[in-house]
């Protein structure tokens, strides 16, 4: 290829700032800025982390047998009774983690796209990405929990996939699905996606938050992994022991 | 050493670009990467060819004019160095050397290995300064600085602007570059009185010229020829997130 053809000649854009039409609320720059998306990632991440950190443990007490675990199933419909009316802390929950999960969503969608545009030209030559395996699943592992999630509501919340489907017999409702195998792998890839989710979440929503420092970076990343493996290793015991006859 | 070049040559801003092969014999490893092109440059001329386009300027690897991508990694694969300081003896006789311009949406290319970085121009012109007369420099032990912070500010001041964490990010993103500014300035006595409206002006504009995003990836901090590190983008997050809680 011969390059002697005729010259283009090349533009370089002004170097002025312009400050127009930017937003000037506190509320609607954070909004608006990459940071202040990240950080509604963070904190939405967190809630929901807290969450499941809760939830994981309650699951366990499907151990405990039919009886105590239908009970306690029971129970998280009524939490504060009397001081709330019927099932309101159940609904103030789901309220919270619906709006959590919703930004937590549309910012990922938001920054995801930025992210691509902003970068749309590959190299000839393949980079060797130093990057671990977790922060590449972010976003199709991001989109693995959501639909796991939809599934997940469909199956034990409102019972309509649930082959067995009775209300208030959660134990049985929950046997009753894990005997399904594609039921059972469906909800173990879901938990890895979720397990690599937070070991890249926990340690990089500490620093979209500023807490993170050079001194305190050891210690991020050993509760990263150990909140992962937990939640992932806890939320898996209970289709695994459906699976060998400990629960049935 | 005898190499095999793959350069991405492109007219203009407006053309499509292509990589196209090139060999090159004889070439001495104690030439340094630039040398090199040099070289390359030199024959392209005598055989009526145009010369591949590619910023320069110290040589020393302070001015951070020279960045290109070396077999997909920015400023090649020596550690801590960049393209300028690069020679040619960290690559073997008859290797194939592919070399791209830095990837970005915000660093247009403008020909061959030439990007237009004035998108960090505009960072810096929005909040990378303080704001003082200038005059006779003022008495150095005036403004007493602790020794950690003045290190880790002097840590941070020596960022040069080359743009590899951008090329190296993989959503092009310029939070390492603003990052190491607002650390060295937000961090000093000096900077105090813009502490706020500086970061906040930088993220804006750093936003607006069309960066991606931070997603905690680290090839950034891997890529950079002055070790930055990732710790500076927690601290540009907290002094942002500080300062819209302020006035
Ligand atoms: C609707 C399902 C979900 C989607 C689509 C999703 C997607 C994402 C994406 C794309 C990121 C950004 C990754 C990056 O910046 O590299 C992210 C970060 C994060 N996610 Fe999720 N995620 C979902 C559910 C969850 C859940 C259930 C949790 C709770 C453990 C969680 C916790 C986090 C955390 C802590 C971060 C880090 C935020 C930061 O870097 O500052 N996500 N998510
Ligand atoms: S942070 Fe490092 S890679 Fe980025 S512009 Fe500064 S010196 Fe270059
Ligand atoms: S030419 Fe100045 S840093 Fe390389």
């Amino acid at each position: 290829m011969s390059w002697t053809d005729e010259e283009v000649v090349p533009r370089v854009r002004s170097v002025a700032v312009t400050n127009d039409a930017r937003p000037t609320s506190p509320v609607g720059i954070f909004w608006r800025s990459t940071i202040g998306k990240k950080a509604v990632m963070a904190v939405t991440g967190g809630v929901m982390l807290l969450y499941l950190l809760v939830h994981m443990l309650g699951n366990l007490k499907i151990f405990y047998g039919r009886e105590s675990f239908d009970e306690y199933a029971h129970w998280l419909r009524t939490i504060g009774v009397p001081a709330l009316h019927g099932a309101w802390f159940l609904w103030i929950m789901r309220a919270l983690l619906l709006v959590a999960i919703v930004l937590h969503a549309t910012t990922a969608y938001q920054l995801s796209r930025r992210d691509l545009k902003a970068r749309p030209q590959k190299y000839a030559h393949r980079q060797r990405l130093e990057a671990s395996y977790a922060v590449n699943t972010m976003r199709y592992g991001g989109i693995i929990i959501a639909l796991f999630v939809i599934y997940h509501l469909l199956d034990f919340t409102t019972l309509t996939v649930n082959r067995h489907g009775v209300e208030g017999a959660a134990y049985d409702n929950i046997v009753s699905s894990f005997s399904v195998w594609w039921v059972t792998l469906f909800y173990i890839i879901a938990m890895l996606a979720l397990g690599l989710h937070i070991h890249h979440g926990f340690w990089s929503a500490a620093r979209t938050l500023g807490v993170h420092s050079a001194a305190r970076e050891k210690n991020l990343k050993i509760a990263a992994t150990v909140l992962a493996v937990l939640i992932s290793a806890g939320f898996v015991t209970v289709p695994i022991a459906v699976l060998a006859g400990l629960v049935d | 050493m005898n190499l095999t070049l793959r350069i991405w040559r492109q007219r203009g801003p407006e053309d499509r670009g292509a990589m196209v092969t090139y060999e090159l014999a004889d070439v001495s490893p104690d030439m340094s990467f630039l040398e090199m092109l040099d070289v390359l440059n030199e024959r392209l001329i005598l055989e009526g060819e145009d010369p591949v386009a590619f910023d320069h300027d110290c040589r020393e690897g302070i001015c951070g004019m020279c960045g290109v991508v070396i077999n997909g990694q920015a400023h090649g694969p020596r550690d801590r160095t960049t393209t300028c300081q690069l020679h040619m003896r960290e690559f073997t006789d008859g290797e194939t050397i592919d070399i791209e311009p830095w990837r970005a949406a915000a660093f247009p290319v403008v020909r061959d290995l030439v990007v237009d970085r004035s998108g960090f121009d505009r960072i810096i012109g929005s909040g990378g300064y303080i704001s003082v007369v200038t005059g006779s420099a003022p008495e150095a032990h005036a403004t007493p600085v602790p020794k950690d912070i003045a290190d880790a500010a002097f840590d941070n001041a020596t960022c040069i602007g080359c743009g590899a964490c951008v090329a190296a990010c993989p959503n092009g993103s310029a939070m390492l570059f603003t990052s190491a500014k607002v650390t060295h300035l937000n961090l000093l006595p000096q900077g105090a009185p813009e502490r706020e409206t500086r970061v906040r002006d930088m993220v804006a504009t750093m936003d607006d010229e069309g960066f991606g995003g931070c997603t905690n990836t680290g090839e950034c901090t891997v890529a950079c020829p002055k070790g930055i590190p990732l710790t500076s983008i927690g601290n540009l997050n907290r002094e942002y997130l500080r300062s819209l809680t302020r006035r």
